[in-house]
């Protein structure tokens, strides 16, 4: 594989060809946040939290969805880019209804760490607090749209790695939701196979295991790129 | 011309309330009342929430007793679970219901009632604060602080968290004991016991002194609480008991479970909270009052040894075998509480299976309705809730301690207006009086509403057209 040259925050790098920013940047050793990206699903570019500065180019881009490109010289902190995430994760908050304190995942939250990361202590924006329906219709997991950011995290690893394709994206917007086979409650779903994976690869506490308590959801998303390398060996 | 004198803020209660005292043309008293004023509706905003959440979001009702909360709403859960909860989480509930006792109970006497007492009465207002009585007092509020630190710290290294304890869910509890925490608390034990008694003897003293007793309005009224099957101090299940206002047990060995048919609830036009009196008897005669003087007049015995000897003094106070009436007696039951909440600790944390690891059942739902009772400090707690198949909210009824005094609360109010009041004018002492009266009781306006807000009490003298002649403070 042919070795691309980069420059990332005045260091020089090399990486291979075929690689995005976000594997070449978190192959440095830079801790660049993410919030829709999960290892071993196809990326989206969702929430652009991984975006960068890339010399040359006017808007920034999200890493995770650009290819590495001999010569790039790219910023990832720049006073702009942090202003940047932390709007972005305000906005997420102020959309919908996070309230850690009595939220599953509490403590183990990535929308709650990156907050933390970025120090915000208050939300600019105005709350929408919008009010949407818990599903609990399912034997064993829960869905509360209300923690939900839209990452499709979900989505993916329901379609990519079960292969049920149980759940989707219905809607627009900050209104969209996520909706369970043709939006039917969980506990009627035909697709299902009831796995678990969703909720091992959900960042927040949007999905969870029933009879979890405040703060005892268990999260381990590393397990779906752990499915997928298992597989991999097996089929060869 | 006839007035309104009111009173604003009153201090050192928790939450937000007014006293409307009303004249006629005359400036004679005509009513008192006593309001909560401001509105939360956890009622309303629960619903289509998980009973799983339930005792994280009712915790946040109150910073002051979110343990009794927690306890309650997961005692609800665990009906609706249809399960039997392991006994070591039984045990280890009952710790902390004990403990939230002593740290609610310090805080209500040596921080909001004791700058009322030390300085004496009638004194300069701005000597009646917490940081004068730590100036003239270090050690009784080292003393306080040693007490409250204590149940703080079972609060988080048992129920899981400093303010809110997140250990308590339906089916027992989260985490186990360990035997290092354990025998760190038990070796505490003996030296606030020591600070009980240093404690209840200063409060003799000073008591003898005040001359309180008979002036903050001792109607009497009917008890009601839970107690143990031996008739002994229970803050968590046991069994409720009813006491008419001569001594006799209406209703006892009920299970907890009848709280909601056995009290009505009168909902009000002027206060947002609901006046509720014990439904057999109906709204006239049916007032009773929850909490420690209650407590302490239901059971037969506190149930360990040096709280038994106190209480024995604090009934001849009025004479064995009839009901304590009076208010201002309600810091020494919570004095005695103090004592036997510390006692039965030691005997609970002596059991060694206090730290088996088995804490914690599982069901699915079972059932569509969970009543959960227990005793919080400041009287019987009752949460029930309603849910679908799923476990989701339909019907929420929270019953809390201050609302169900909030009648007696009126009573007294009224009675030392009418008494005290001359002239149509709201002096400094009568003032005080009407707010040491209400301090006895130790409101929590948060949790009576469920309400938010910022802290007082407001006094007003309001005239027959209504308007306001007076505000205390002004
Ligand atoms: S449990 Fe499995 S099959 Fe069901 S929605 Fe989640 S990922 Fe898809
Ligand atoms: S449910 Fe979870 S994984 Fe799915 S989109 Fe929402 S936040 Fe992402
Ligand atoms: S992680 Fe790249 S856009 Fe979400």
């Amino acid at each position: 594989m042919p070795a691309l040259t980069l420059t990332i925050d005045g260091r020089l790098v090399s990486s291979r060809a075929g690689e995005t920013l976000l594997q070449v940047i978190r192959g440095n050793g830079i801790d660049l946040p993410t919030l829709c990206y999960l290892e071993g699903l196809s990326p989206r570019g969702g929430c652009r939290l991984c975006m960068v500065e890339v010399a040359g180019r006017e808007k920034p881009q999200a890493a995770c969805v650009t290819p590495a490109e001999e010569g790039m010289v790219v910023t990832t902190g720049s006073e702009r880019l942090q202003r940047y995430r932390r709007q972005i994760v305000e906005l997420l908050l102020a959309e919908r209804n996070h309230t850690c304190s009595v939220c599953v995942v509490n403590g183990q939250c990535e929308l709650q760490s990156l907050a933390a990361r970025f120090g915000i202590d208050h939300v600019r924006y105005a709350y929408l607090s919008p009010r949407l329906p818990l599903d609990a219709s399912h034997q064993r997991f829960g869905m509360d749209p209300g923690r939900c950011v839209l990452c499709a995290r979900c989505v993916r690893t329901c379609d990519e790695v079960e292969g049920a394709h149980t759940l989707d994206l219905r809607g627009r917007g900050v209104r969209s939701c996520i909706s369970i086979d043709l939006n039917e409650p969980w506990g009627r779903s035909e697709t299902c196979t009831t796995c678990g994976k969703c909720v091992q690869s959900c960042p927040t506490g949007a999905l969870f295991e029933k009879w979890t308590a405040r703060g005892e959801k268990v999260r381990a998303p590393e397990l779906i790129p752990r499915i997928l390398a298992w597989r991999e060996t097996h089929e060869r | 011309m006839a007035e309104t004198i009111s009173i604003n803020p009153v201090t050192r209660i928790e939450g937000h309330t007014r006293i409307d005292i009303f004249l006629d043309d005359s400036g004679a008293v005509t009513d008192a009342r006593f309001l909560a004023t401001s509105f939360r509706g956890f009622e309303a905003f629960c619903l289509g929430r998980s009973f799983w959440e339930m005792p994280g979001i009712t915790a946040r009702i109150c910073g002051i007793c979110p343990t009794s909360h927690a306890l309650a709403s997961a005692l609800a859960g665990d009906r609706l679970l249809g399960l039997t909860v392991p006994p070591t989480a039984v045990k280890l509930r009952r710790v902390l219901a004990l403990a939230q006792v002593i740290q609610s109970h310090a805080l209500s006497f040596f921080f909001l009632s004791l700058p009322d007492f030390l300085p004496g009465l009638r004194d300069d207002p701005a000597r009646r604060t917490l940081t004068e009585l730590a100036r003239s007092h270090p050690d009784l509020v080292t003393n306080a602080v040693q007490l409250r630190r204590f149940a703080h710290d079972i609060t988080s290294r048992v129920g899981g968290g400093v303010v809110h304890p997140q250990w308590i869910i339906p089916g027992g509890m989260a985490e186990p004991l360990s035997e290092k925490v354990r025998q760190e608390f038990l070796s505490q034990i003996p030296g606030l016991i020591a600070i009980a008694t240093a404690t209840i003897a200063q409060f003799r003293q000073m008591s003898d002194g005040l001359r309180l007793a008979g002036r903050l309005g001792s109607l009497p009224t009917l008890y009601l609480g839970l107690t143990s099957a031996e008739k002994t101090l229970e803050y968590y299940e046991g069994e409720l008991t009813v006491m008419d206002r001569k001594g006799t047990l209406l209703m006892a060995g009920a299970v907890p479970e009848r709280f909601p048919e056995l009290v009505a609830e009168e909902l009000s036009s002027w206060n947002y909270l609901k006046g509720p009196y014990y439904a057999p008897l109906g709204a006239v005669d049916g007032s009773y009052r929850v909490g420690p003087l209650a407590r302490l007049n239901l059971v037969a015995r506190a149930g360990t040894r040096l709280a038994d000897a106190e209480l024995a003094t604090f009934r001849e106070q009025v004479g064995a075998g009839h009901p304590v009436h009076d208010v201002f007696f309600a810091h020494h039951a919570r004095l005695i509480e103090i004592m036997a909440a510390l006692e039965r600790l030691q005997e609970l944390l002596d059991d060694p299976t206090i730290i088996d690891r088995r804490v914690r059942s599982r069901a699915e739902v079972n059932q569509s309705k969970g009543i959960g009772v227990c005793e919080a400090p400041r009287g019987t707690l009752c949460h029930e809730y309603h849910v679908d198949e799923n476990g989701l909210l339909e019907r929420v009824n929270l019953v809390i301690a201050t609302v169900q005094n909030s009648p007696a609360m009126n009573r007294a109010v009224r009675e030392i207006a009418r008494r005290e009041i001359r002239g149509a004018r709201l002096t400094e002492e009568v003032a005080q009086l009407l707010q040491i009266a209400i301090r006895a009781y130790d409101p929590c306006i948060s949790c009576a509403t469920h309400a938010a807000g910022s802290n007082g009490l407001v006094i007003r003298l309001v005239a027959p057209d209504g308007t306001v002649v007076q505000a205390f403070p002004t």
